[in-house]
């Protein structure tokens, strides 16, 4: 059994049919790059991935337990929303809040409401907490180290270039250690010359073995850094394979002319 | 009548203005945040309920809202008696001004009144805050309640200070409509000079509003200006 294992997906906003039963499967390690032209379901499979959307139909199964569908609110908001990370094209970091806090914050979150569903009373709970919390500064500050913002840990997100957010915005959701971490066209909203220190970061995750599942417009990137290849058109997975099946003898129609226009903007 | 007596006098009418504006605003806010709540909710008829309040609330003249809370309840009651009536002597401030039932009349049309403006501005507030932010939260696996305190709460307040100064120096003037019911503010203090022909003291109590208002505006730019690190 697969570590995740995605099957038939459906979701409807309205009239428009957006995942017309999305199936793949993924190994712990391993990276995939869902790849097409926009408004064909890439994000909104992410979303469902990330429970910010719920299917209409479909389950997501991680490491054989059931994620979706679950029958309580509870399991939903609880572990399972954790077991994935994602980074949003447009960072959303917290304005009032600066890089190290934005990191910190939910790690501090998390520990309490751990902490409370465990019945700790509210005294005792305080003195734990204090010592997690100069714990997770100090997780924090070292993830900040490592996506290159030492020097920033006390900037404000509006201080910060896009690319300096995003790579802050990684470290926020790196802090809660996910199971498969996502990223939603994590350059998207980048000006060019910024793109490379992010997509860097990202790579040294690569590196390290992480599961991570990238919805992406970086073709070069893609290519490079990919085990899997998903390419989705009109709601439905068009063509899957590796980077070479994908890129160098596409199969499907529709993919080669995805990549015919891509090269042709180029 | 020298102006040391006046001043005296108008200093006593201006301490009920400003408890006024004090314990409306410290009622008004929360209040006014809980019905923003309110015409937020999914619920259709809890939406539709309060919107229909904060249109009548905001649609009749406060001062008419002044005499309808102080008298509706006598004529509904079958005694016929005021029930503020009765506590014209629970309030007494040691200022020789019996006015209790009054002020406490006075405090319940204005808080009710200010909360539905201020719910308009908070809901404005909470609305402007963009969706990226809700599922940031929710991604980091924080709960609705977390989400709205640690997440969204200091951004609408930074939203919405210019707004809501303005709607609380409006209200420092609002108080002056209290002397409808009989309360005895600043204005109500020097039209009984004015009653003794002595004009002068209705013109010397502007005094007393610019230096209040000239305080709050100190006051919401410096709260501004401590904001201003984040931009939202």
């Amino acid at each position: 059994m697969a570590f995740l294992e995605v099957c038939d997906l459906r979701k409807c906003f309205g009239e428009t049919e957006v995942l017309k039963g999305v199936s793949f499967t993924m190994e712990k390690g391993e990276v995939i790059s869902v790849i097409g032209s926009s408004g064909n379901g890439k994000t909104t499979l992410l979303r469902c991935l990330n429970f910010l959307e719920t299917p209409d139909d479909g389950t997501i199964t991680v490491g054989g337990k059931r994620v979706f569908p679950v029958a309580t609110e509870e399991e939903k908001t609880g572990g399972n929303r954790l077991t994935f990370g994602l980074v949003f094209q447009n960072f959303n970091l917290f304005p009032q809040y600066n890089a190290l806090r934005n990191v910190t914050l939910a790690m501090d979150i998390k520990d309490e409401n751990e902490l409370r569903a465990a019945g700790v009373k509210s005294k005792e709970r305080k003195a734990i907490l204090k010592q997690r919390k100069a714990d997770n500064v100090q997780t924090a500050t070292a993830l900040l180290e490592r996506v290159g913002l030492k020097d920033k840990l006390l900037n404000y997100p509006c201080e910060l270039s896009g690319g300096q957010q995003q790579r802050v915005a990684i470290a926020r959701a790196l802090a809660l250690s996910p199971d498969i971490l996502c990223f939603d066209e994590p350059t998207s909203a980048l000006d060019p010359e910024l793109t490379g220190e992010v997509l860097k970061v990202i790579k040294g995750l690569i590196d390290e073995d992480r599961t991570i599942i990238i919805v992406t417009h970086e073709m070069g990137f893609a290519r490079n850094v990919s085990d899997k290849i998903i390419f989705m058109a009109d709601g439905v997975i068009e063509e899957t394979g590796t980077p070479e099946e994908v890129f160098d003898a596409p199969k499907s129609e529709k993919t080669r002319a995805f990549f015919a226009k891509a090269t042709e903007k180029e | 009548m020298d102006f040391i007596t006046v001043t005296q006098s108008l200093f006593e009418g201006f301490a009920i203005t400003c408890l006024i504006f004090l314990l409306t605003l410290v009622f008004a806010l929360p209040l006014g945040l809980l019905i923003s709540f309110c015409t937020m909710s999914k619920i259709k008829a809890i939406k539709g309920v309060f919107k229909v309040i904060v249109w009548v609330i905001r649609g009749v003249p406060l001062m008419l809202q002044l005499f309808i809370v102080y008298y509706l309840p006598g004529m509904l009651s079958p005694t016929g008696l005021n029930p503020f009536g009765k506590l014209d002597n629970f309030f007494y401030f040691n200022l020789g001004i019996d006015n209790g039932g009054a002020l406490l009349a006075t405090l319940i049309a204005f808080v009710i009144n200010y909360a539905a403006y201020f719910s308009e501005i908070f809901r404005g507030g909470i609305e402007s805050i963009p969706r990226g932010q809700y599922e940031a939260g929710k991604v980091l696996g924080m709960t609705k309640n977390q989400i709205f305190k640690k997440v969204v709460f200091m951004q609408v307040v930074k939203r919405i200070v210019p707004p809501m100064s303005n709607e609380i120096i409006t209200l420092v003037k609002d108080t002056a409509l209290a002397r409808v019911i009989g309360v005895i503010e600043i204005i109500k203090v020097a039209d009984m000079f004015a009653s003794k022909a002595i004009i002068w003291p209705l013109f010397y109590t502007s005094v007393f509003y610019l230096v209040f208002v000239g305080l709050l505006t100190v006051l919401f730019g410096f709260i501004e200006k401590k904001l201003s690190y984040y931009k939202v």
